[in-house]
C-alpha cells in the first residue's frame, strides 16, 4: 500500500503571534514552529496503517526552506520519504491553491492508495483543504475521520467512522482516498534520538512549481482568486463585571443577569 | 439570477431543523445590498417540503437537485449535484453553514468550480460590488478580511450562531426551480454503513447554552456537577483541552484550538483558565461568565461577568438559585 501524509508547519500554538498589519505578513522572526497538532495524528495514522498492511509512507509539506524541519521529523518518525513541495511562488496560496500544488504532488508520486491530512491546521484554521484535494483528485473524501476501521488495497476499499455532529457515521469509500483525521484517533508518538540523528542529516528532497507541472497563474499570493483586503485586531470585548459579595448575593445576581438575556428556556 | 444570494439548506435525510435555515437571514441582508433575491439550494430524495420551510424563513426561490441517490448525505454526490446548479445559474454568493456537511459541500463544490473560500466566517457585507467576509484567524486574536475576486459564486461557511435566525412567516410561498442531474451508483465512491448515535449527544455547534469544566474541575467526578448546571438550563457540557487530556471527558466535548468552534448565547466556563488556546474557541461566545479560584487567570479578560471563588462551592448556589428562578 502506498500511504501519502501531508503535513504543515505552523507556529508553535504557544507562541504569541504578531501580525505586521501594513504588510500583512507575519512576524517570523524568533517564533518557533512545530508541525500542525491534527497531522501528527495524520501521520501516527500513517504509520498505524503501515504496520497493520504493510506498505511505504511519502510525507510531502508545502511550505519555504524552514518547513523541511517538519519533514525531517516524519523521517525520524520512520517516514519511508518525504518530499517537500517549495517554490517563490507558492507563497500567499490561498485553501485553493494549496489544494492544487497537493494534488500535483500526490499525482506526480503516483500509485497513492490513501492520502492522510489533518482536519484543520491551527494557524490558517480553513479546515477544507483536505477535501478540496479529494474534490480535485476526484477520490473519497472522507473528513473528521475517528477512527479506521479497516483498508483494503487489493480490494480498493476503505471503512472509516466520521464523528459529525450527534454520533459516528460509518462510511466504506472506494479507493484511492484522502482521510482527514481528527484529534482521538490515535496516540502519536515521538521519534527517538536514533532517528532523529540519522533525519538530521538527510537532505530534504524539493520539488518547485516546474517539477510538479503547476501552472503559475493559479497558485500564490497572484494566482489565488481569494484576496485578503483587511487585517485588524478585533474590538476587545467589553470590561466584565467581577461578581462581588457572599456566595449568596453572587449567585442570586448572576442568576438574575442571566435570566434577563431571555435565552433560558 | 445573477446576484442573488444562494443558502444552501441543509438537512439530515431529508430532516431539517429551524438551523438549517439560519442563513436566510444574513442572505436577505446581503441581497438587499446586491438589489437582488435570496434563494435556497437544496439536494436531497425530495425537496419540496424543505422548499415550503424555506420560504417561511425568507427565501424567494428554492433550487433543487432531486434523486433516489440523494436520500442520505455523501459529499461527492451532494457536492457534484450542488455545483451542476452553482455553475448554471451562477449566482454572486453561496453561504454554507459551517458543519460537517456544509464545509463538505461548500469545499468540494469551490475546488469543482475551481476556486478557494472562506471558511468559519463571521462577518459579512457587501462592499463594492463584492461580498466582504470576515473570519478570525491565530486564535481570534486578528480578523481577516477577504474577498474572492474572480469567484462566482463567492462561497463561504458561516460559523453557526455568527447571524440572527430569520422570522419565520407561514404564509410566504415561492417558486421551486427543480434541475435535472443524476450520478450514476458506480460513480459514487461512498456508502454510508450506519450511524452511530453518541451516547451524550453533544452537539456543541448548535448550543445556546454551553456549561464547561476546565483543569480547576480536579477530576472525572467534577463533571457531574458541571453536567447538573448543563442539564437544568437545558445546556450542553464543554471542556478545556486540559480536562480531555487528563481523561476525565471524552474529545467530542473540548471546546478550543484543537477542539470545537462555538458561539453559543451563554457559555459558562468553570475551572477555566483561559489559555489562548481555549479563548480561540469560545471568545465570540454572547455572554461569557467565568468561574475561578485565581483572580489573575486570563478567563477574566475575556468574561462579561466573573467569579472569583471554587467552583465547587459557586455552582452548587447557582443551580439552587436557578431551581427556586425557574421552578425546576
Amino acid at each position: 500500500m502506498k500511504i501519502a501524509v501531508c503535513l504543515k508547519q505552523v507556529p508553535d500554538t504557544e507562541a504569541e503571534i504578531k501580525w505586521d498589519i501594513p504588510s500583512g505578513t507575519l512576524k517570523r522572526d524568533g517564533m518557533d514552529s512545530i508541525t500542525n497538532p491534527f497531522d501528527e495524528f495524520a501521520l501516527e495514522e500513517a504509520l498505524l496503517t503501515r504496520e497493520n498492511y504493510d506498505g511505504e509512507i511519502v510525507a510531502i509539506s508545502m511550505g519555504p526552506d524552514k518547513a523541511a524541519d517538519v519533514l525531517r521529523n516524519a523521517l525520524a518518525l520512520t517516514a519511508n520519504s518525504v518530499q517537500q513541495l517549495s517554490d517563490p511562488s507558492f507563497a500567499g496560496s490561498d485553501t485553493y491553491a494549496t489544494a492544487y500544488v497537493l494534488a500535483q504532488a500526490i499525482k506526480k508520486i503516483g500509485d497513492v492508495d490513501v492520502v492522510f491530512a489533518g482536519k484543520q491546521s491551527t494557524d490558517g484554521n480553513t479546515g477544507v483543504v483536505a477535501a478540496e484535494l479529494a474534490a480535485l483528485l476526484g477520490w473519497s473524501q472522507l473528513t473528521y475521520v475517528a477512527k479506521v476501521r479497516s483498508i483494503d488495497a487489493g480490494g480498493k476499499k476503505i471503512v472509516v467512522e466520521r464523528a459529525i455532529e450527534g454520533g459516528n457515521e460509518v462510511v466504506e469509500a472506494k479507493l484511492p482516498a484522502v482521510v482527514s483525521v481528527i484529534k482521538g484517533i490515535n496516540e502519536p508518538r515521538l521519534p527517538n534520538l536514533m532517528g532523529i540523528r540519522k533525519a538530521a542529516k538527510v537532505e530534504i528532497p524539493k520539488w518547485n512549481a516546474g517539477d510538479l507541472g503547476v501552472d503559475a497563474g493559479k497558485v500564490g499570493a497572484a494566482g489565488s482568486c481569494t484576496k485578503v483586503v483587511e487585517i485588524a485586531v478585533p474590538p476587545p470585548r467589553g470590561a466584565g463585571e467581577i461578581l462581588k459579595g457572599e456566595i449568596e448575593d453572587i449567585a442570586n445576581m448572576l442568576t438574575d443577569k442571566l435570566i434577563d438575556l431571555k435565552v433560558i428556556k | 439570477m445573477a446576484n442573488d444570494v444562494w443558502v444552501y439548506i441543509e438537512h439530515k435525510d431529508g430532516a431539517v431543523t429551524p438551523m438549517s435555515f439560519e442563513l436566510l437571514g444574513i442572505g436577505k441582508t446581503l441581497a438587499d445590498g446586491f438589489g437582488s433575491s435570496v434563494c435556497g439550494f437544496v439536494v436531497g430524495e425530495k425537496a419540496d417540503d424543505i422548499a415550503k420551510e424555506a420560504f417561511a424563513y425568507g427565501a424567494s426561490k428554492v433550487y433543487a437537485v432531486e434523486g433516489a441517490e440523494y436520500k442520505g448525505f455523501r459529499a461527492d454526490a451532494y457536492s457534484k449535484a450542488a455545483t451542476s446548479l452553482l455553475d448554471k445559474h451562477k449566482p454572486a454568493v453561496a453561504l454554507f453553514r459551517a458543519t460537517s456537511q456544509g464545509t463538505d459541500v461548500a469545499a468540494a463544490s469551490a475546488a469543482l468550480l475551481g476556486f478557494g473560500l472562506c471558511t468559519d466566517t463571521l462577518g459579512l457585507a457587501v462592499d463594492g460590488g463584492k461580498m466582504k467576509m470576515t473570519r478570525a484567524a491565530f486564535g481570534g486574536n486578528y480578523t481577516v478580511s477577504v474577498v474572492n475576486e474572480k469567484a462566482v459564486p463567492q462561497i463561504a461557511t458561516v460559523r453557526p450562531k455568527a447571524f440572527a435566525m430569520p422570522a419565520k412567516d407561514e404564509s410566504k410561498s415561492g417558486e421551486v426551480v427543480k434541475e435535472a442531474f443524476s450520478v450514476a451508483e458506480a460513480d459514487l465512491n461512498t456508502k454510508v454503513l450506519e450511524f452511530i448515535q453518541s451516547a451524550t449527544a453533544v452537539n456543541l455547534v448548535e448550543a445556546d447554552i454551553i456549561v464547561t469544566g476546565g483543569r480547576g474541575v480536579g477530576n472525572e467526578e467534577g463533571f457531574t456537577l458541571i453536567k447538573e448546571l448543563a442539564d437544568m438550563l437545558g445546556g450542553a457540557v464543554g471542556a478545556s483541552r486540559a480536562a480531555v487530556d487528563s481523561g476525565w471527558i471524552p474529545y467530542e466535548h473540548q471546546v478550543g484550538q484543537t477542539g470545537k468552534t462555538v458561539k453559543p448565547k451563554i457559555y459558562i466556563a468553570c475551572g477555566v483558565s483561559g489559555a489562548i488556546q481555549h479563548l480561540a474557541g469560545m471568545r465570540t461566545s454572547d455572554c461569557i461568565v467565568a468561574i475561578n479560584k485565581d483572580p489573575d487567570a486570563p478567563i477574566f479578560k475575556a468574561a462579561t461577568f466573573g467569579i472569583v471563588g471554587d467552583y465547587k462551592q459557586v455552582v452548587p448556589k447557582i443551580i439552587e438559585k436557578f431551581k427556586g428562578k425557574l421552578g425546576r
